[in-house]
């Protein structure tokens, strides 16, 4: 049922959306949010890295050295150490950083995306089906995040894509149960019952006109996702469900590290770091998106 | 002395250096009780011994089961010292010039559904493992090749005639993947029945398997070796990753992982534990190898085939990857320092072992060129198995790289890639293995042939079989040595059916209070677990 006070969240979501441009909203963003402003330059340095990575790692990340095993951060030509192969460490982490990004950023994408359509499409219709894709979404949310991939990947097999659709299939009813609360408002509102009475197809009020107006909450699910793929990622390649070597990626890198992280702690504490730094930084600015975009944050 | 009696002297010295640390224990009365906790590195594809070779299945099933005739416990490191496990007295010499044997069998053994252990239960088990009917597996069937007929005729007597003498029948006899079944059993359950029941007459009774977790087993207290086993009770729990195995060793939650650590593991466990820690080292009876999938277009010309094994630095990775591996030894087909194995000058004729690196690979790189499959890409099948199958995994891809390959690596834990070895076949190239328990070279080479049910290349090779029947009817020493260089470099080098990488190296670290247990050139050997005590 909606409450008034959520048709008034939705005016407000109007009121913004009519009078803020997003880059004044970016603006605000960084004056108002100095820790988000910090996590989006730590994403925004990833991305750079991860997209000029051939240019930035100085060595091969895959290219074997057997005359430099194990060497310790510092050597002359592989400032981070090198791995039980003699991978160059650095080089490694520059590489794995696109790995991480693109199991982000396509997890986080596809399945807010899917959450949202689904989200608005079961609050619009409502009724049965409402209640029924509901119930689904319920036993889906049932289980653990982690778990949920785990299972995912045991049916479906290791393997980058495999482990994105682990990823995505449980984003999409979280997003969705978020969509759908703001999109129940959204469906009380005069301009929906408008569309209809001008006689355009469910698709469309779904799409032009009340998808837009969920924005705000699916940028703020988009950017919960991000950290949470890299780390849901990273999981499941130090499980050996991910990524497999030789390809470069920080979980995968922190699971060999475990063999021998007595004698040559680098190996997972460089992963490690790299990891949560992301993870942070993504946290930090998804943290700074909610609060600028949702008006009950932004008003205390 | 001939070179068979040097090499089991050699083995002796070598098993008894290493044991020097755990000599005095030997001397001690086994005390009675106490539960063995053991880690296991690999899952259970299935309880059937006949069908399986991994000691994921071997370390937590074997204890509950019995074999006619087995390895002495006290002396795993030869290999042509044999006692009865289920027959009476000394295993028999063969009649009729080497082609007749005759076991008398124990009258006093039950399986532990309370069933009497007869001749007709051997004579069934080996049925199924020798002549399995059409459709029902039998990995070491190409073991048994010289057998012509098994007979049960009274249930105390069992006769098996060969067509053929030939010294690899008792070793392969032997080996303790010949988990001996219920005729009844069998018979009124089918062959499949034993992949997912255990009935045996072992020296301990199953407990429970709970899957991921652990294999547990109790006493069997009419055990037909009186006074034996010494434990209450054992629990084998699984853990797939190396670093908790090491970890769990030196939080003693377990006492002991049965296959073997890197020299790294072994070193940062003696750091900690010091005398808490009995190291046993030994060569190792097993290798892994690159198989190509011949049913596949790609790996149907030899010249690629020869590319990859060319590719590979086997020297100077027997001198790396030995630090990180448990692996050491550049090798052929059969156990390096064996007397028909191939000298250091004739592995290096082969393609493949050369010295000279450079050569090599240009030669690779000129094959793939000719074939047409220059920078080809292709899918390496690997096992979820840390030690040493992803360290090789991953070496070897790097291998291929330097050939211009491009390689991705699917890794799968053991029960999905035992699937796609043997019934999916839905690989291009994978990882593979020849590990076998016993130094039998005759019997252990005949993974080579596309016969063989442990074969997963997916040919046939008749001119690989003639020899290796030509072998199997030959008695003399010298004439087998040269068979097999002939065979040998066939297997690997002409036809390259499959890309030998390096021997295995065994080393287990375990506490000090686990006695009687001794390390054995294979990790499937010795692992009935009915003489091992815990002295606490």
């Amino acid at each position: 049922m909606v409450t008034p006070s959520e048709i008034q969240v939705e005016a407000e979501f109007e009121e913004v959306a009519a009078k803020k441009p997003w880059g004044q909203v970016c603006k605000d963003l960084m004056r108002k949010q100095p820790l988000g402003t910090f996590g989006l330059a730590i994403v925004l340095v990833m991305i750079v890295t991860a997209i000029f990575a051939d240019y930035i790692a100085p060595h091969d990340p895959i290219q074997e050295d057997f005359s430099a095993m194990f060497a310790e951060p510092g050597h002359e030509s592989y400032p981070l150490g090198t791995d039980e192969f003699g991978r160059d460490i650095l080089s490694r982490l520059v590489h794995g950083s696109r790995t991480a990004l693109m199991v982000g950023f396509i997890c986080a994408i596809v399945g807010a995306t899917l959450g949202m359509v689904i989200g608005v499409a079961s609050a619009f219709f409502g009724g049965l089906f409402d209640l029924l894709l509901q119930r689904v979404l319920d036993v889906f949310m049932a289980f653990p995040l982690i778990i949920l991939a785990l299972a995912v990947v045991a049916t479906l097999g290791p393997g980058i894509q495999n482990v994105m659709i682990a990823i995505i299939i449980p984003f999409v009813p979280q997003c969705a149960r978020v969509v759908r609360s703001n999109a129940l408002a959204i469906r009380e509102i005069p301009y929906v019952d408008a569309a209809r009475a001008l006689g355009f197809s469910n698709s469309r009020i779904i799409l032009r006109h009340m998808v837009p107006n969920v924005m705000a909450p699916y940028l703020i699910m988009l950017t919960t996702f991000l950290g949470q793929a890299i780390l849901l990622e990273a999981s499941l390649s130090f499980l050996g469900l991910g990524v497999q070597d030789p390809i470069p990626a920080w979980g995968l890198m922190l699971t060999n590290a475990s063999e021998f992280f007595e004698g040559s702690p680098w190996l997972a504490i460089y992963p490690g770091v790299a990891i949560s730094l992301s993870v942070f930084g993504f946290n930090l600015f998804g943290d700074a998106v909610r609060d600028t975009l949702d008006p009950k944050l932004r008003s205390r | 002395m001939s070179k068979y009696a040097r090499f089991a002297l050699a083995l002796a010295v070598g098993a008894g250096l290493s044991l020097a640390s755990t000599g005095p224990a030997d001397a001690e009365t086994p005390k009675r009780g106490g539960v063995l906790n053991f880690v296991v590195g690999s899952k259970i594809p299935s309880y059937d011994g006949h069908i399986e070779g991994t000691f994921g299945m071997i370390h937590p099933i074997r204890p509950f089961y019995s074999s006619l005739i087995r390895i002495n416990p006290q002396n795993p490191q030869s290999s042509t010292d044999f006692h009865c496990d289920l027959c009476v007295g000394e295993v028999p010499k063969g009649e009729e010039g080497g082609t007749l044997f005759k076991f008398k069998i124990r009258d006093d053994v039950k399986f532990h559904d309370g069933t009497p252990l007869t001749a007709a239960d051997i004579k069934a088990t080996l049925d199924k493992i020798v002549f399995p009917p059409k459709g029902v597996p039998s990995a070491r069937k190409a073991f048994f090749k010289a057998v012509e007929s098994i007979e049960a005729p009274s249930p105390t007597d069992l006769v098996i005639k060969l067509k053929f003498a030939t010294g690899s029948f008792i070793p392969a006899l032997a080996m303790p993947f010949n988990f001996v079944y219920s005729k009844k059993d069998l018979d009124e359950h089918g062959y499949s029945w034993h992949r997912t029941n255990i009935n045996g007459s072992g020296a301990f009774k199953f407990k429970e398997h709970v899957k991921g977790s652990h294999v547990s087993g109790v006493r069997y207290e009419d055990y037909h070796f009186k006074g034996q086993p010494y434990l209450d009770g054992f629990k084998a729990i699984s853990a797939p990753k190396l670093a908790v195995r090491v970890q769990a060793i030196r939080g003693d939650r377990a006492a002991i992982e049965f296959r073997g650590f890197p020299p790294k593991q072994r070193d940062d466990l003696v750091k900690a534990l010091g005398d808490d820690i009995t190291v046993q080292e030994s060569d190792w009876n097993c290798v892994l190898m690159a198989t190509p999938n011949q049913e596949r277009a790609n790996f149907q010309d030899p010249r690629v085939r020869q590319a990859l094994t060319l590719a590979i630095d086997r020297w100077g990775g027997s001198q790396h990857l030995s630090r990180i591996a448990i692996v050491k030894t550049v090798g052929g087909v059969v156990f390096p320092n064996h007397p028909l194995a191939a000298t250091k000058a004739e592995l290096v004729a082969l393609n493949g072992y050369g010295t000279d690196l450079k050569a090599s690979r240009a030669k690779a790189k000129e094959l793939l060129a000719a074939a047409g499959k220059s920078g080809m890409e292709f899918e390496f099948n690997n096992r979820g198995v840390d030690q040493p199958y992803k360290v090789v995994g991953t070496w070897l891809i790097g291998q291929w790289r330097q050939v211009g390959l491009k390689v991705k690596q699917r890794v799968q834990p053991s029960p999905p890639f035992y699937a796609t070895l043997r019934k999916k076949k839905d690989f291009d190239v994978s990882i593979d293995f020849n590990c076998q328990s016993i130094i039998n070279p005759i019997a252990d080479i005949s993974k080579f042939l596309g016969s063989a049910g442990n074969n997963y290349g997916n040919y046939l090779d008749q001119e690989l079989e003639d020899l290796y029947n030509t072998l199997l009817q030959t008695g003399d020493e010298k004439k087998q040595r040269e068979i097999i260089r002939v065979f040998e470099k066939r297997a690997l080098s002409d036809q390259a059916h499959a890309a030998i990488t390096l021997w295995w190296y065994k080393i287990n670290p375990h506490r000090s209070y686990v006695k009687g247990w001794k390390i054995a050139p294979s990790h499937y050997l010795n692992q009935h677990l009915d003489q091992v005590w815990i002295d606490k």
